[in-house]
């Protein structure tokens, strides 16, 4: 990643159905603008990746792909952070419970496994409830050179 | 391109050459049935040639892990073959990868089931 703070800095901010097709889009959308912003192609995947994991739990687990429901999605690169927020209109849920996929008696679950990938792939990873009962993930990747 | 599953036969093993994307939805669905119906073909012997994927996620992981405890549990082996960096990196990283027997070479891969 080199010379990324003199990119012009981008915003998008769109509603989405909570469908699997808005996952396809949203990855799609997040991995162009990573692209634009000068990042290389082995983060390009951990960001597509984790944008695709945090909008299957909105789309399936938080907004249980109801019609009536949208994802608000958006995307921010400013040259120093590529940052991704995802909310969805769910009902939220207990952050704690959350499992370790990489404890031994969870290593064959078969789900369990996506806010595992996310936090492995992004710099920083934040879930918070919204008021209205939802769920906000916040993804940061670091465009600084390393 | 979704996932395209090809099966063929090599001895009592079962091959299956996987191509394209093990993500929710088809690709993971698609995974899921190929599995079942050789399980219930009486099939113990698989080798999941994965050389051909592209990308996979969390449910794709879910749907590798389904497949071999199904096997596992019907008395069967269910065996990797030909992972990418990409997957190589997701099953360490998700400590899957001593889990699975995997294999970089077709014909010592179905030589181990014998």
């Amino acid at each position: 990643m080199q010379e990324n703070a003199n990119r012009a800095p981008e915003t998008v901010e769109v509603l989405l159905d909570s469908t699997l097709e808005s996952v396809d889009s949203a990855e799609e959308l997040a991995v162009g603008m990573a692209e634009r912003a000068g990042v290389d192609e082995d983060d390009l995947m951990k960001i597509g990746m984790a944008v695709r994991e945090s909008m299957v739990n909105a789309v399936v687990h938080g907004n249980r792909y109801s019609a009536h429901k949208k994802v608000r999605f958006s995307v921010a690169a400013n040259g120093e952070r590529f940052t991704v927020q995802i909310a969805d209109a769910g009902e939220g849920f207990d952050f704690a419970s959350i499992p370790d996929p990489l404890a031994p008696e969870n290593l064959l679950r078969t789900s369990g496994r996506g806010i595992f990938l996310i936090r492995s792939f992004m710099d920083d990873f934040q879930m918070r409830h919204l008021e209205s009962g939802g769920t906000e993930v916040t993804l940061v990747k670091n465009l600084v050179s390393k | 391109m979704s996932v395209k599953l090809t099966t063929r036969q090599v001895g009592d093993v079962t091959v299956v050459d996987v191509a394209g994307r093990i993500t929710l939805g088809e690709g993971s669905s698609a995974l899921r049935d190929a599995v079942r119906d050789m399980v219930s073909k009486n099939q113990k012997k698989i080798l999941l040639n994965l050389g051909d994927v592209s990308y996979i996620d969390s449910s794709g992981i879910g749907e590798l892990v389904s497949g071999f405890t199904t096997v596992t549990n019907g008395g069967g082996n269910l065996k990797l073959l030909n992972l990418n960096k990409r997957v190589k990196d997701l099953l360490q990283i998700t400590k899957l990868y001593t889990v699975f027997e995997v294999h970089e070479d077709e014909a010592a891969a179905i030589r181990s089931f014998a």
